[in-house]
């Protein structure tokens, strides 16, 4: 195996484009080197992206927020501007593993290893997140929800990069949240997991939303029949019932040791109620 | 023999190494440069036996290549007590028989140290969260919880 550590994204790319054989995108290791130790893996480059420039910080632009692939979700943790915006999104990415993992894991880790049950995606598709991709030909930006196609494995090409990932600046009266359910309190793969994301009019109603599951079917979930079932309400009773019945409605789920079936699909309208509940609050509605 | 050359900074002192690019900070810790203080309990991420502290961060040992030591600042658990002045933390511990077998003892000082660094003065609850990626199959956790606890409150002086 031959490991490179390039400063730049051009040589990244051409490092992934020029080789012959298996190469993988270091980013925190979490994933990619627990997987190394397995018997079948086989790597003939391993490009660190962690030195490449303009990768290792978070950027507030007039649009939004612009975070870099190589930042750390314990770094995401310690940022007081982007917590305040997008508290859903940043409690999501703190949730992943313990302190030692936090030193070290990613967002976009997080969304190219593409585990149906990875914690920060839904976050992040809920509040219509994108990602910059790079490659030999250009630099795309795609939907999150477009990078993980069936479990582990995603719609990059072979030399292409998340370069960061974008979130907008957040228009009053925002609010976003994300809850997970695990059989313990702390380092454990969610069983289900609920993001919602919503804005509010002056007068306190959802003007706009956006939900999301993860762990319930081979990819991430948009639900937007769930987001509409509460537009136009101040989350109700009757509304988050409904937003509840559609949650579970849109998931299809595996049994395992972890929960079944139909447990998976009654926590998933549990959760997103919940969510939803504490977006409306972080936004101001009464 | 052939590698990657690697020069880093362990506890205070500049270090110079050939790694393989397969072979992890654990391996190199261990067995090129003889700092058998942190441990293998799992290798994938879970135990926090290998806990060291990289650039100022606690991270599993495990879960780090050698090469990606290049530059850094590594602390190890051989860098904690000062020639034959043992940390509070050290003492805290023997004084709260903290530990049994010890193969999760420097992992869990790292990690208490690592959150002592950023949060002088945790509550229960804090430290329990902070040292969720160390487990040990002896205490109890219960005595390592008011071994850090009573380290803190000394460290903080009283
Ligand atoms: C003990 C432990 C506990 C964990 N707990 C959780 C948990 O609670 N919730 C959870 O969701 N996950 C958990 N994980 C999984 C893992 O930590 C996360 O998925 C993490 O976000 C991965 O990020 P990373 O930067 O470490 O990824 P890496 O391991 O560096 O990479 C993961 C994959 O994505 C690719 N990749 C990385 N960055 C890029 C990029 N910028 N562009 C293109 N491809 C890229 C890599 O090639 C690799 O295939 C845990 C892992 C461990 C070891
Ligand atoms: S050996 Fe590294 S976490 Fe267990
Ligand atoms: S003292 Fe034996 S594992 Fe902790």
């Amino acid at each position: 195996m031959q490991y490179e550590r390039p400063g730049t994204l051009q040589d990244a790319s051409r490092l992934l484009v020029e080789t012959q054989g298996t190469a993988f995108i270091l980013a925190g290791g979490t994933d990619l080197l627990v997987r190394s130790k397995s018997d079948d893996f086989e790597a003939d480059l391993v490009v660190d992206i962690k030195s490449v420039d303009g990768l290792e910080d978070v950027r507030e632009t007039a649009a939004g927020f612009t975070i870099g692939a190589a930042v750390s979700c314990a770094e995401l943790g310690a940022h007081a501007e982007l917590k305040a915006a997008w508290p859903g999104v940043v409690e999501a990415a703190n949730l992943i593993g313990s302190a030692q993992i936090q030193s070290r894991c990613t967002i976009a880790g997080n969304l190219c290893n593409a585990s149906p049950a990875a914690d920060s995606v839904p976050a992040l598709v809920a509040a219509g997140a994108r990602a910059v991709v790079t490659g030999p030909d250009g630099t795309r930006t795609i939907p999150v929800e477009d990078v993980p196609v069936a479990p582990g494995e995603t719609s990059l090409g072979k030399a292409e990069i998340i370069a960061a990932i974008e979130l907008d600046k957040r228009p009053p009266r925002s609010g976003d949240a994300y809850l997970r359910f695990i059989p313990r309190t702390e380092m454990d793969i969610a069983v289900v997991g609920a993001g919602v994301n919503l804005t509010l009019d002056e007068a306190g109603t959802v003007k706009s939303a956006r939900v999301a599951l993860g762990a319930v079917a081979p990819t991430v979930v948009l639900v937007d029949e769930a987001a509409d079932a509460i537009v136009g309400t101040k989350l109700e009773d009757a509304a988050l019932e409904k937003l509840a019945e559609l949650c579970s409605a849109a998931c299809r789920p595996i049994d395992d040791k972890r929960g079944t079936v139909d447990f998976r699909k009654k926590v998933a309208g549990v959760l997103a109620r919940r969510a939803a509940r504490i977006a409306y609050d972080r936004a101001g509605g009464a | 023999m052939s590698g990657i050359a690697v020069s880093t900074t362990i506890n205070g002192d500049e270090v110079e190494y050939l790694c393989q690019a397969e072979e992890t900070l654990l391996d190199v810790l261990r067995d090129r440069l003889g700092l058998t203080g942190a441990k293998e309990g799992c290798g994938t991420g879970d135990c926090g036996a290998c806990s060291v502290i990289l650039d100022g961060r606690l991270v599993c040992s495990c879960l780090v290549l050698g090469a990606e030591a290049q530059g850094a600042r590594v602390e190890t658990i051989e860098g904690m007590a000062q020639g034959d002045t043992l940390h509070p933390l050290q003492t805290k511990f023997l004084e709260h028989a903290a530990l049994q077998c010890g193969v999760c003892t420097p992992g869990f000082l790292m990690a208490a140290k690592a959150l002592l660094d950023a949060n002088p003065d945790p509550t229960e609850e804090e430290i329990r969260f902070g040292l969720a990626g160390n487990l040990c199959r002896c205490t109890g956790y219960d005595k390592i919880v008011r071994a850090v606890q009573d380290a803190a409150r000394e460290m903080n002086g009283g």
